[in-house]
């Protein structure tokens, strides 16, 4: 499937992995802290306007609304070029989510997309049957200037995962499992292409957390299929024409994996490895100090949903504190509407504006030293959340909620019961 | 093109927070990113590490996020090149494109100590440990990589390609189908 979207982006019959080639790209972006370094290398490179301006997107996410004046001054000089180009698809604090999930819900993403972005988890987009990955500013600005990009093409691991979820397991929980068992660098430099019967049980928001943490595992692009779901989700949004691409039914991998999830459990991946995966009943107990629900990778509106549905008429601990950031303004108006918000202030949560802010221990929740955290978010790497002794575990966002009731590490089967379908 | 250098030795699976931790992520220059390199990894190597140094690490350099202010760090500390075992796909990418060499080699990580003098030959795809005469065989960057850096990264080489628009990169990159990330 990535071989086919990439040879028809090369104006090749086909490509093999391995070989490099010269894509054309449907759509580029940068944020605040990746923009402003590419543009000082847009200019370098000669730069006098931008390929297509109806391609690009600036998305203002990670130090917003900024914290402090270098972060405004980069903010500032996005903002500046922005104007000085005359681009259409600038979104500034109080329009800006956080990108991914702000540029999938504004339709610029398709199936059979080239889809590229100066920041890690522009592999979320592969939900939607899009090849979409991460590159620096450097890469960027280049296609910024030529609306191409050299890319090696990978090869595909395809996974297939068999059953249905157990209740409390979420889409988080089956990424975070394949990382645990291929490791952090079990899919580096492939394409990762997911598969099999349980996405059906998946809703996007879901799936899109799957594709969002390939770069966990190393990979350059994860992948699924489009099918009725995907198109009903996308036919909407999409700004522009698609084409759909499938897998050919005699498509070569390196390898076929099979996870069966009827099993699964809730997991968390404990610090300071997204592949350090075990289940949350093996980590029960352990006392947290702060609980974070947002992210590109969970703070969609089934997240904050299910969160909800735990903190319903509960009250978050008092040794421990709440933080819950939907990723955009339209999650954020739809939770109102929903009364989610309402039950996340009852409970004592703090409600935040769209930013990426505490995932990279950036601002709005950073951890003291020692301090622990369940965070929805993809990344706990030592240090990423405050001071290098604080500690993260990633979860789903029910964890997280359950969590944040008893004030230590808690399945949410065991504070809110079982799990009966909406 | 060949490096000569001390060796800085760290470990597996170092990712870009460790690299430069994302608070510091309000400036793009190597120099303001350098005082903050690897700072919650270890505080004394940004000292110890001198110009023309060579980091020697293990699995997986660079996991992590896209940030381009990684290698920038690496690269304002003075360090001529790294030699892993393994590279990060985003990070290998970003560190030619900045014109920082790397180098993919699975021995030297268990051969070479903190200190050692060490001579990296890109080209041939090996490091020379001259302090214990041992020679450890990697992989020969590619030649895409290679015009890359003689190009002095990404931005020369677009300049190039932008002043001579008729040479196709696209020809020249696919009669070499290597190991580029």
């Amino acid at each position: 499937m990535t071989e086919k979207i990439l040879a028809a982006h090369a104006g090749a019959a086909s490509v093999r992995p391995g070989e490099i080639v010269d894509c054309r790209v449907d759509f580029v972006f940068a944020n605040d802290i990746t923009a402003p370094l590419a543009i000082q290398e847009f200019q370098k490179m000669g730069g006098n306007s931008v390929f297509d301006p109806d391609r690009v997107a600036f998305v203002l996410d990670h130090y917003v609304p900024n914290k402090d004046i270098p972060s405004a001054n980069q903010a500032k000089s996005t903002r500046d070029f922005v104007r000085a180009h005359g681009l259409p698809y600038f979104y500034d604090i109080g329009r800006a989510g956080i990108a991914h999930v702000l540029l999938a819900e504004e339709g610029f993403v398709g199936p059979g997309d080239v889809f590229i972005g100066a920041d890690s988890h522009t592999c979320n987009h592969g939900a939607l049957g899009a090849f979409a990955t991460g590159v620096g500013s450097s890469d960027l600005a280049a296609a910024l200037v030529t609306g191409r990009l050299w890319l090696r093409v990978p090869e595909t691991v395809r996974y297939v995962l068999t059953g249905r979820p157990r209740p409390w397991v979420t889409g988080k929980d089956l990424v975070l499992v394949i990382i645990g068992t291929i490791g952090v660098d079990g899919a580096r430099y492939g394409a990762m292409e997911f598969a099999g019967e349980t996405l059906s049980y998946l809703t996007m928001d879901e799936r899109f957390s799957i594709t969002n943490m390939a770069v966990e595992a190393g990979a350059k692009n994860g992948i699924m299929e489009p099918d009725a779901r995907t198109l009903e989700w996308v036919t909407p949004r999409a700004r522009r024409s698609f084409t759909v691409v499938r897998p050919d039914p005699d498509a070569a991998y390196a390898d076929v994996k099979t996870i069966e999830v009827n099993r699964l459990e809730p997991v968390v991946a404990a610090p300071s490895s997204p592949g350090n995966v075990v289940s949350v009943r093996d980590a029960t107990g352990v006392r947290v100090d702060q609980c974070f629900i947002g992210t590109c990778t969970n703070g969609r509106l089934e997240d904050l949903r299910i969160a909800a549905r735990v903190l319903a008429g509960r009250r978050v601990h008092r040794d421990t504190r709440l933080l819950i950031i939907p990723a955009t303004p339209a999650i954020y108006r739809q939770a109102l509407e929903e009364g989610l918000i309402q039950i996340f202030l009852d409970a004592g949560a703090a409600v935040s504006t769209s930013t990426c802010g505490p995932c990279i221990g950036g601002h709005m929740g950073v951890l003291g030293e020692g301090e622990v955290c369940v965070s929805t978010s993809s990344r706990n790497f030592v240090g990423r959340m405050g001071h290098k002794t604080s500690r993260v575990y990633l979860s789903n966002a029910a964890v997280a909620a359950a969590t944040a009731v008893t004030g230590t590490l808690t399945h949410p089967a065991d504070v809110a019961g079982e799990l009966v379908p909406a | 093109m060949i490096a000569r250098g001390r060796a800085r030795v760290v470990g597996h699976h170092i990712d870009t927070d460790a690299i430069i931790p994302a608070r510091y992520l309000v400036t793009a220059d190597p120099g303001d990113l350098a005082r903050h390199a690897f700072e919650d990894l270890d505080p004394s190597l940004r000292d110890r590490v001198g110009g023309g140094d060579i980091l020697v690490a293990g699995e997986n350099f660079g996991q992590g996020s896209s940030r381009e202010h990684a290698p920038l760090a690496i690269k304002g500390l003075g360090v001529a090149a790294v030699v892993a075992i393994s590279f990060a796909r985003i990070f290998y990418r970003n560190a030619f494109n900045i014109g920082l060499p790397l180098l993919e080699c699975p021995d030297a990580h268990a051969g070479v100590r903190d200190g050692d003098a060490l001579e990296v030959d890109f080209t041939a795809g090996a490091v020379r440990n001259l302090t214990r005469e041992e020679v450890y065989c990697g992989q020969p960057i590619p030649e895409f990589m290679q015009r890359l850096l003689e190009s002095g990264g990404l931005v020369g080489y677009i300049r190039a390609q932008r002043r001579s628009p008729g040479q196709s990169p696209v020809a020249e990159r696919q009669s070499s189908v290597e190991e580029g990330r």
